[in-house]
This record gives structure tokens, C-alpha cells and sequence, in this order.
């Protein structure tokens, strides 16, 4: 089973909580703007992202889901 | 239906039930009262709802939920009390929430008095809560007059989607005198699932329901405004009741007058039908909409050379008289307040003076 | 293994006008997966405040009203009264539950209204630009104690999960937090227990959730998740003040 990680980058506030809780330091703030003008969040560190889920426990935005891919995953 | 003889207080809780309203909340105040002492003890037998809230102010939004979740419901007060339940009343308004609420007046303003008097004319017709809107206000002369308003009300503020006022006042509210409830007066409740907040389940629908008074949006506000006046625009076409008394005589003086202080008119005018002096009236029955025309034509009958308005307060609906007469006739104003009913020889006296003081 | 995780169905999918870490999002988010869980959306009625949440009922998906300030208690004991089988549930703040609408929350949980109360507790009045609150802690400067919250002139703090706990009528009344992961998954278990608490119809639910408003606090998200855990924490404490089984 594979799983598709998102973040909404138009939702996201870059308010940096998530960076702030997830316990294996992926996520950054990137210092591209969204539409709001905010700077989103996104993993950094794709391949060190265990989908725990604490950085979507944390998101006051619900800015980021996990959900299963149904379709055959070509690489992460 | 036999004629039973009930307490106006009560006549007006038993009312309510019989218009198919099983839901009170309300809180104590005199001389209203009897009112929730009545329901609390009938409200268990038929199987409705009686609470007795913390205050009027939480009383008011009780009913603001209750009524804006479909169901139909009432509350009672008294003068302080409805100044407390104006902001809920508002909001009602606002957000276009059917609910029946009555005012038994007493000596105002601030602590005032327990007696009868008039004093909430402005708050009712005129403003109470903050904001652009109206209450439908009916105003019983009697306790069979205010068992057929109250019973009418429901339906009525279900039609408008507005809340409706029934004006009355301690001493209505006090005495007995014998009703005779009228059967079938209740029309088919409105379809509420349009905008209640029933639960999505009972609708049968995904689409929720919103109840609402805050419009933040570019001319939502407005929008909401002028919808608002479109039903006060209606009431005023459709919902007008006015009684009158000897007004096909050549009366030469018009009294305007309501409730309680209408009845000591009554006997006024026949006793100075007795002595010769015609005097007509005219008994608005609702005060919003006021019956403007009607009397305006009364007033302006070529035999009337001076119209009075008589109330138990320092002068309120004179304004409303003032207003329709358009100074083609001299308007007077006689009230007796702080509790105090006249008698009838003091409206005779003034009458005698007034015409003496306006010939033609 | 992973954790899927999506929006829950009973929050739209509106963006909210809520600030840049505010916990408002996070709080809406379980009330809305409890609601999803339990499958009351049908019959769910929310009452929004007045305060930063006064539009709340722009985020979630069932039957909403809005309350005139501090008496949604008294709109929720109307609507629960006349159908006892609607799910009800308040949403007030600071201000809102415990400042004007004292009275109302008071009564309502000792009449065991069955209905459940979320408590956003902050510390200050968001909405109208961080003045002090009755939550306010001793020395906090907001617009309204620009000096720090004066004890001798304003009182302490008011502790609304232990006042309305001191009620006699059984109640479950709770204090949780949502400033970190591992407090948030508490509160969701707490929000989730009152609502079970009114599905079975057994007596009034409050959730106090302590908060933060980086904004008026003048902090980042951060600092404020930081200054919550070390000085709101320790007076605000975490738990279950009452259960309806004691």
C-alpha cells in the first residue's frame, strides 16, 4: 500500500508549527511566497518521512493529508 | 365552547396551548406571574415544555434557539423585563425567527411600579431593540380580546417569519372576566424546513440551514434590510385591526385610545351621551401597523372639531395621532400614569374641557 | 505504517480567516471529526459566538446559529428543549462564555442542560484586538492592562472548568489543550467523550481547551505554543475536573 503525502500550499499559513513538531525534522518553510502570500510549508526531507501524521494533528488549516494511493506508485 | 371564567394572566398561557404552542420559557415578574405559575403546572398535562430561565435576558434566547429550530414558542414579561429581552427580540427580527412574545406593561420608567399602565408604546411600535425593524403589536382591551390575539399571533409570526408582541397591561392581566376560546383559529404551521435549523436528518437534505444577523458582506446587510421592510410593508397592507365606538354619530370630539384606558373611554362616552355631548373613538387593535386611515377619517368626519389621545402614560401614541391627522384638526393629549386607572368622570371632565377649549 | 489523514466531511473546505497558527482551526477540525466519527451530522446544531470564531459557521458543514454574545448556553437549552434528539453544541471564548455569558454558561451546566460547551480559552479578546480577558494571567500585558493584568484591582484569573465543577448537577467538565500534538490527541478524546456524554443523554459537557492568539499576544505560533506550555499550563491544569459518575 502506498500513500500520497499533500500540502495544500493556497491553505497552508506557513505558520511553522508543523516544522516545529514533526519528530524527523522534514518540513521547512519555503521561502516562495503562495498566492496569500504566506510561505507554505514542504517536506524537505521527503525521504526521511515516516506519514506519522503529527504534522497533520498539529495543522490549524487541515493543510495536509495522507491518503492512500490506489494507483502503482513510479517512485515516492 | 362554554364560557369559562379565567384570569387574564392565565386566559393568556391557556391560549397559547390551544394555539398548539407547548413551549414556554419565561421568568417571573409582576404582574405577569401567573402566567408561568399557570404554565408550569398545565405545560406537564398537555405535554408541552415549561422552563423558568435564569433571567429575561436568557429567556429572550431560549426562544431566539427554540423558534430559530423550527419549533413554536413563546415568552411573557413585564416592562423591565421586556427592555431585558429587547437585544434577543432584535436579533429575532434579524434573523427572521417566528416567536410570540407578550408584554403585560407596568408603571415605568426603570423599577417603576407594579399597576397598570401604557408606558411601552415607543418600545413596542417604535424601536425597544437596537436596529432597523418592527414588531407586529396587538394591544387587547379585554381577556377574551387578548385570548384571540394571542391565539392569532402564532400564526402570524410564522407568516412574516417576524416576532409579534401582544400589548397588554396589568390590569388585562389581572382580572377575570369570562373567554370562550375559539375553535380552528389555527392556520397550517409554515413550512419551516426553508431556513429552521431542525437537523439536516429531519429536512432530508445535505443542504444545512443557517439562522443568522450578521452581514458583513458587501450590501448583504442591506439586502437583509430590505427584506425586512418588505414584510412590515405587507403587514401594514394586510394586517390592520381598528374597533370603534359611536362613530356613526355626529360626534364632535374624536377619542384615540387603546386596552385598558379604551374601556374607561367607553364608559365616558356614554355617560356624555346622556348628557347630550357626542364623542366618538376609535380603538386601534394593532399599533404596528397602525391603522393610520382609519383614523385619519375619523378624525377628519366634518362634525369632529377636536381629537384626543388617551393613555395610561405621559403621551406616546399622541405622536402616531399628530402624524396621521396632519394638523387639520387641534390634537390633545390626556394620560394618567404611574399606575393609576382613571375613572371615568375624571375622561368626562377632560372632554368637557377640551371641546369648551376648541369650538369651532 | 502510515497515518491517513484527510479533512474531515463535517468541516467545509472554506479557507479561514483565522491567523497564521491559531489553534481556532485546530479545534473546529476535531469538533468535525467527532461529528464524522459519530455520524450526528444530520442532526448536529452548532452555535457560533460572538468573537474570532463568530464565523465559524462558515467552516462547518450542518445546521449552525449565531449567538448574540455570551447567551449561546441559553439558545442551546432553547433548542434542546424543544428537540431533545438534535445534537447541540456551543463554541465560546474568553469573552463569550466567561465574561458576558457567565450567567447563561452557569445555568445552563446547573439545570444538566444536555448539551456540550467547547471553551476556547486564550487569555485575551481576540476579535475585537487582544484586550484583557477574565482568563487574563496576573501581569499580562494586553490593550486594556497595558501595565500587566493588576491582581489587586481586577482579581485572579477565573478558572471556569473548576467553577462550573463545583456545580452540584453531575456534568462532565474537562480542561485539555490543543497547543502541541500530544495534548491535542487528549482534547480529541475529550471532545469525543462529551459528545458521547449528550448522545446518551446523560447530562451537560464542557471542554476548556487552552489556546493561543500568537497575534495579540504579540508572538510567533511558536513562541505562543512556548509561552502557553510554561505559564498557562501550570495555572490552567490539564484533566478531567468531573465526571457524571461521581
Amino acid at each position: 500500500m502506498n500513500y500520497q503525502y499533500q500540502i495544500d500550499s493556497d491553505r497552508c499559513k506557513g505558520c511553522g508549527l508543523c516544522v516545529a513538531v514533526c519528530p524527523k525534522k522534514v518540513l521547512e518553510l519555503s521561502n516562495k511566497n503562495n498566492s496569500k502570500g504566506y510561505f507554505p510549508a514542504y517536506r524537505a526531507r521527503e525521504e526521511d518521512c515516516v506519514l506519522c501524521g503529527t504534522c497533520c494533528v498539529m495543522c490549524p488549516d487541515v493543510a495536509i493529508a495522507i491518503t492512500p494511493d490506489d494507483k502503482p506508485s513510479a517512485g515516492k | 365552547m362554554a364560557k369559562v371564567l379565567m384570569k387574564g394572566n392565565e386566559a393568556i398561557g391557556e391560549a397559547a396551548i390551544r394555539a398548539g404552542c407547548l413551549n414556554y420559557f419565561g421568568y417571573p415578574i409582576t404582574p405577569q406571574s401567573e402566567i408561568a405559575e399557570y404554565l408550569s403546572r398545565r405545560m406537564p398535562e398537555v405535554n408541552g415544555m415549561f422552563l423558568q430561565a435564569e433571567s429575561e435576558v436568557a429567556a429572550s434566547y431560549m426562544i431566539f434557539g427554540a423558534a430559530a429550530a423550527g419549533a413554536r414558542v413563546f415568552t411573557t414579561s413585564s416592562s423591565p423585563g421586556i427592555s431585558l429581552m429587547s437585544e434577543g427580540i432584535s436579533y429575532c427580527a434579524a434573523a427572521q425567527c417566528p416567536a410570540v412574545f407578550v408584554n403585560i406593561m407596568r408603571g415605568g420608567p426603570g423599577l417603576g411600579g407594579i399597576l397598570p399602565s401604557q408606558g411601552d408604546y415607543f418600545q413596542a411600535t417604535k424601536g425597544g431593540g437596537h436596529g432597523d425593524y418592527h414588531l407586529l403589536v396587538m394591544a387587547p382591551y379585554s381577556v377574551q380580546e387578548a385570548v384571540e390575539m394571542v391565539m392569532k399571533a402564532f400564526p402570524l409570526a410564522e407568516k412574516y417569519r417576524n416576532p409579534v408582541i401582544i400589548l397588554g397591561d396589568g390590569l388585562i392581566g389581572q382580572m377575570m372576566e369570562p373567554v370562550e376560546f375559539p375553535e380552528n383559529l389555527v392556520s397550517q404551521p409554515t413550512n419551516k424546513d426553508e431556513w429552521a435549523t431542525n437537523g439536516m436528518d429531519t429536512r432530508k437534505t445535505t443542504q444545512r440551514n443557517l439562522v443568522r444577523s450578521l452581514f458583513l458582506v458587501g450590501n448583504s446587510l442591506e439586502e437583509n434590510n430590505r427584506c425586512l421592510k418588505a414584510k412590515y410593508d405587507q403587514m401594514k397592507k394586510e394586517e390592520i385591526q381598528c374597533a370603534d365606538y359611536n362613530i356613526d354619530s355626529d360626534y364632535e370630539a374624536l377619542i384615540v385610545s387603546y386596552g385598558t384606558m379604551s374601556r374607561v373611554c367607553r364608559t365616558a362616552i356614554d355617560l356624555m351621551k346622556k348628557e347630550g355631548i357626542e364623542v366618538g373613538m376609535v380603538r386601534p387593535q394593532t399599533l404596528f401597523p397602525y391603522p393610520d386611515k382609519i383614523v385619519q377619517q375619523a378624525a377628519w368626519k366634518p362634525s369632529c372639531r377636536v381629537v384626543t389621545s388617551m393613555e395610561l402614560s405621559m403621551g406616546q401614541m399622541v405622536e402616531d395621532v399628530e402624524r396621521v391627522v396632519q394638523g387639520k384638526r387641534p390634537v390633545t393629549w390626556f394620560g394618567v400614569a404611574g399606575g393609576i386607572v382613571p375613572a371615568p368622570e375624571e375622561i368626562v371632565n377632560e372632554m368637557k374641557r377640551v371641546l369648551h377649549a376648541h369650538q369651532s | 505504517m502510515a497515518r491517513v489523514f484527510q479533512k474531515p466531511k463535517s468541516l467545509t473546505s472554506t479557507y479561514t480567516h483565522y491567523c497564521p497558527g491559531c489553534t481556532h482551526g485546530v479545534i473546529h477540525r476535531l469538533i468535525a471529526e467527532t461529528i464524522d466519527e459519530l455520524g450526528i451530522q444530520g442532526r448536529t446544531v452548532g452555535i457560533a459566538p460572538v468573537g474570532c470564531a463568530v464565523l465559524a459557521y462558515h467552516y462547518f458543514n450542518c445546521d449552525f446559529q449565531e449567538a448574540a454574545h455570551g447567551r449561546a448556553p441559553a439558545m442551546a437549552t432553547g433548542i434542546k428543549r424543544v428537540r431533545p434528539d438534535l445534537m447541540v453544541f456551543t463554541y465560546q471564548g474568553d469573552g463569550d462564555l466567561a465574561s458576558i455569558g457567565m450567567g447563561e454558561i452557569i445555568h445552563a451546566a446547573n439545570r444538566g442542560e444536555k448539551f456540550t460547551t467547547i471553551f476556547v480559552n486564550n487569555t485575551v479578546y481576540g476579535m475585537t484586538g487582544g484586550q484583557m480577558a477574565p482568563t487574563t494571567m496576573p501581569n499580562q500585558k494586553t490593550t486594556t492592562s497595558p501595565n500587566g493584568r493588576d491582581i489587586t484591582n481586577c482579581g485572579m484569573p477565573v478558572k471556569v472548568a473548576e467553577l462550573i465543577a463545583a456545580l452540584q448537577t453531575p456534568a462532565y467538565i474537562t480542561r485539555q489543550s490543543v497547543i502541541k500534538p500530544k495534548y491535542i490527541i487528549k482534547a480529541k478524546k475529550a471532545i469525543r467523550k462529551a459528545f458521547e456524554y449528550q448522545m446518551a443523554g446523560t447530562c451537560f459537557s464542557l471542554v476548556e481547551l487552552v489556546s493561543t492568539c500568537p497575534t495579540n499576544w504579540g508572538k510567533t505560533p511558536l513562541e505562543a505554543v512556548q509561552w502557553a506550555e510554561t505559564d498557562l499550563l501550570p495555572y490552567y491544569q490539564l484533566g478531567d475536573c468531573k465526571t457524571p459518575d461521581e
